[in-house]
């Protein structure tokens, strides 16, 4: 075998087993939500979907999920319209304390999410929004916001100032000039931002524990169950969980990748 | 007098302390053809885009059959553009790019359609009306761009470096077609070059600027045969400038001593240059003929060639006398055909004086 051939084995050994260390937690939770033993433990006891028909059985969970699905759709809407805005901010305008805005805008996701939901608790607690859903979709919009301003600012960098002007110069007011030509053209976008802002909602555990009282999301449901004893349901809520998560996701990646791959093409 | 149709009074505009149009003023009748020309930073675009509103004049006035147009919307202005980056919409078809200006004027779907139709079919780009932006070629996306604007069937084209983003051949196919164009629709075009070729070869009149100001205002040929000042003479090209003392003759004509040696040309009409003064004559260089011998009449001067330049079938011929003055001549190649032309030789390079001009002083 020559080197080459050896070093392209290795990396590719190597690599296999990033992969492997990373999937292997949410591949044996998967495998061992179709488990019909009651511990997680080889040999596999046999096929069963007793744990999905438990977890949908269980009203706590039942309202977890909905809640969880409610604050991730409100999130995603709220989140996508404000980023959009903000981008749309960014890239038409200049003003003294641009680089501010700007900064600021980008902040929250990077304060530590345990003091961000500390604060929503304290301050929605006096505004009168703790425990509330809308509280979790406050929370959840500060912290996913800044991410759908990021891939609409991606995608609005793409557009020639010249075409919104020429937009104008047709006759289009500039009204028409946003609902017929940038939110179009940002329109994955957009779609993208509303998958991964969901995906964020969806996931997110600390500012929905912080906040949510006992309108408790799905993952503040999860851990309030591992806390009381080890089901083996938590394993088919985390597949579902994650199924949902990795779909958005993948949905939001399919949108970008089709829009980087033609800008490519055009500067190409 | 009848209202001109767009006037330009004293228009100017600045960008902070800069003045990218300093103070301009003129007038366009309907139906005209008017080119804006100048080096890049000379205030011609700004000057056009004030005209299509996506600008505000500092000071001065714009309007529009006498009435004031400063504070119209660039969306409710008649004045489409041709965008020098064509500017045409990525995520729309072609069709749906043609039809966007007739939307917003909310003509109805099934007229829309016959229009950009119609708009599509004119300038042949009916074929892959289907088609999105990023499947066409530069000359078809400089197609959709004018469909896009003449489907609103405006009383004026405005045009910013329509042809500069095109490959030479397509440059000049292009070029008769909007000259053809504008004949058939009879509306007005106003259109910014930085190439005088262009500018030359399609407009009634042109507008050379220069730092936010006119430098003339004329027929392509008048621009030629009469430049107003040295700028305009160098700017347009093709023009051989002598300075020297003028000396006024018995018989009224002019002589200039002049680096190539003694010239004359006739006096202009007024305002000539007096005797001892500094004065500059304009000789074209498609008018001065190059021989191997002179024949004592005219202006004759003799001089080495020291560069040959073939641009098609015009030659340019660089010459340098003994004295070190410099001139060129431009002929067509058949002219030339039994001249040797060999770098080094002497030959004698003649015109008639009337086809001189003085710049005014």
């Amino acid at each position: 075998m020559s080197m080459a051939a050896l070093r392209r084995l290795l990396l590719l050994a190597y690599t296999a087993l990033v992969f492997a260390f990373i999937f292997a937690p949410i591949v044996s939770t998967i495998v061992f939500s179709f488990n019909a033993d009651r511990f997680p433990s080889l040999p596999w006891g046999g096929f069963s979907l007793q744990w999905y028909e438990a977890i949908f059985a269980d009203a706590t969970i039942q309202r977890g999920l909905t809640n969880s699905l409610v604050v991730a759709g409100a999130t995603c809407i709220i989140a996508t319209f404000l980023g959009f805005s903000a981008a749309y901010v960014d890239y038409r305008y200049r003003f003294l304390g641009k680089s501010v805005y700007l900064a600021l805008a980008a902040l929250p996701p990077t304060v530590p999410v345990v003091i961000l939901g500390v604060a929503l608790l304290t301050f929605e607690g006096r505004v009168g929004l703790s425990g509330t859903l809308q509280g979790i979709i406050v929370g959840h919009v500060v912290l996913s916001t800044p991410f759908a301003m990021a891939l609409v600012r991606m995608r609005l960098a793409d557009l020639d100032p010249d075409i919104e002007r020429a937009a104008w110069n047709l006759g289009a007011s500039p009204w028409a000039t946003m609902f017929g030509v940038i939110v179009p053209f940002c329109l994955p976008a957009i779609l993208a931002a509303l998958f991964l802002t969901a995906a964020v909602s969806f996931d997110e555990f600390m500012i929905a524990w912080f906040v949510s009282g006992v309108n408790e999301t799905l993952p503040v449901r999860v851990l309030a169950m591992l806390q009381g004893q080890v089901s083996p349901r938590i394993n088919a809520i985390g597949a579902i969980v994650f199924g949902v998560s990795i779909t958005l996701i993948v949905l939001a990646q399919l949108l970008l990748g089709r829009l980087s791959g033609r800008a490519a093409r055009r500067k190409g | 007098m009848a209202t001109p149709m767009i006037e330009l009074d004293r228009v100017a505009k600045h960008y902070g302390g800069q003045a990218a149009v300093a103070d301009v003023s003129f007038t366009i009748d309907k139906g005209e053809f008017i080119a804006l020309m100048g080096p890049s930073g000379c205030g011609k675009t700004t000057t056009l885009r004030m005209i299509a509103g996506l600008d505000q004049p500092s000071s001065g006035e714009i309007r529009l059959w006498g009435r004031r147009l400063n504070e119209d919307a660039p969306w409710e202005r008649d004045a489409p553009l041709v965008w020098q980056s064509y500017a045409l919409f990525p995520f729309l078809s072609v069709r749906k790019n043609v039809e966007f200006g007739l939307k917003q004027r909310r003509l109805p779907a099934p007229e829309r359609r016959k229009k950009a139709e119609e708009w599509m079919e004119r300038l042949g780009i009916a074929g892959f009306a289907e088609r999105g932006i990023d499947q066409l070629s530069g000359g078809q996306r400089q197609r959709v761009a004018l469909a896009r604007a003449l489907a609103l069937e405006p009383e004026m084209l405005l045009l910013d470096e329509p042809l500069s983003a095109l490959d030479p051949h397509l440059r000049v196919r292009m070029q008769s077609e909007l000259v053809r164009l504008h004949r058939e629709l009879g509306i007005t075009f106003i259109c910014v070059t930085h190439s005088h070729s262009e500018a030359f070869a399609m407009a009634d009149r042109v507008v050379i600027m220069n730092e936010g100001r006119i430098q003339q205002i004329g027929a392509p040929r008048e621009i030629h045969r009469r430049a107003a000042n040295r700028f305009v003479a160098e700017f347009v090209g093709g023009n051989n400038l002598f300075t020297g003392t003028a000396r006024v003759e018995a018989n009224g004509a002019i002589a200039l001593e002049s680096p190539v040696g003694t010239v004359h040309a006739p006096a202009p009409s007024e305002g000539g240059p007096a005797s001892g003064t500094t004065a500059t004559l304009v000789v074209p260089a498609d008018r001065i003929e190059l021989a191997s011998a002179g024949t004592g009449t005219g202006n004759e001067v003799t001089a080495r060639v020291v560069t040959v330049e073939f641009v098609g079938t015009t030659v340019t011929v660089f010459l340098e006398t003994e004295g070190g003055g410099e001139l060129r001549a431009q002929r067509s190649l058949h002219e030339i055909e039994n001249t040797p032309l060999a770098v080094g030789q002497p030959v004698v390079a003649r015109w008639s004086p009337s086809q001189g001009f003085f710049l005014p002083g």
